[in-house]
């Protein structure tokens, strides 16, 4: 039989209101993150804003279930998961952009970096340009 | 403030956790590229995470804790599996 913990039954004010501040920052964080990951251009973007749901929005909504806990078992385990989703998060957005590189997944650029590579090949013969320009 | 209403806002924001999280399945179906769709499907694990946890709070279960932790280690593997997968097909997986 798994007995209930008992949620703080009466909280302060301000803890109330710290943990609806908590919630609310992890929702807001989340929501910006899912809006980047539909909208943003190519998979690299996207890992950048995907990011951004493990650690921000996650990290606030699991600071704000800790301090509902208050001083139990429950909140040493939250701290945990926390510790572990800020560890593990990074390490495989980090992991999936890898791959995309190394399966040869172009990178969408913009009209003046897409300009850039190109400036970059010739500046190799300067001369030639530079004649060209004056 | 009255337990019930902290209960409440915990299952509030639960509920927009999911919401956020059945819009993150657009990216996993249209995703151009396989590493779209793993990303896509590693945010909603870290979603479900953080849907476990709130409803551990919520619902005064604290054994809701122990599947979150399982959830996201699971998570992580399945990251760092299917990405090494997509790079070198026949190898250790």
């Amino acid at each position: 039989m798994i007995e209930p913990i008992a949620l703080q039954s009466t909280v302060g004010t301000v803890r109330f209101w710290a943990i609806v501040l908590l919630l609310g920052l992890g929702v807001f964080f989340t929501l910006v993150s899912t809006v980047g990951v539909l909208r943003l251009p190519d998979i690299y973007a996207r890992a950048h804003t995907a990011s951004q749901t493990d650690t921000l929005g996650a990290g606030f909504a699991l600071a704000g279930v800790a301090v509902a806990f208050g001083w139990q078992h429950a909140a040493v385990y939250t701290v945990l998961l926390l510790f572990f989703v800020f560890i593990t998060n990074p390490t495989a957005a980090h992991a999936i952009a890898r791959s995309a590189a190394e399966t040869g997944v172009e990178p969408v650029l913009t009209e003046e970096n897409a300009a850039e590579p190109e400036a970059s090949a010739e500046r190799d013969v300067p001369t030639e340009t530079d004649g060209e320009t004056q | 403030m009255t337990p019930t209403s902290l209960e409440n806002v915990f299952l509030v924001a639960a509920g927009l956790f999911v919401v956020l999280a059945i819009a993150m399945f657009y990216r996993a179906v249209v995703g151009p590229t396989t590493q779209d769709r793993l990303l896509a499907v590693n945010v909603l694990g870290t979603n479900t995470v953080v849907i476990l946890a709130l409803l551990a709070a919520g619902l005064d279960q604290s054994w809701f804790l122990d599947v979150a932790l399982i959830y996201a280690l699971l998570n992580f593997l399945m990251s760092i599996a299917i990405s090494k997968f997509t790079v070198e097909r026949g190898g250790v997986l």
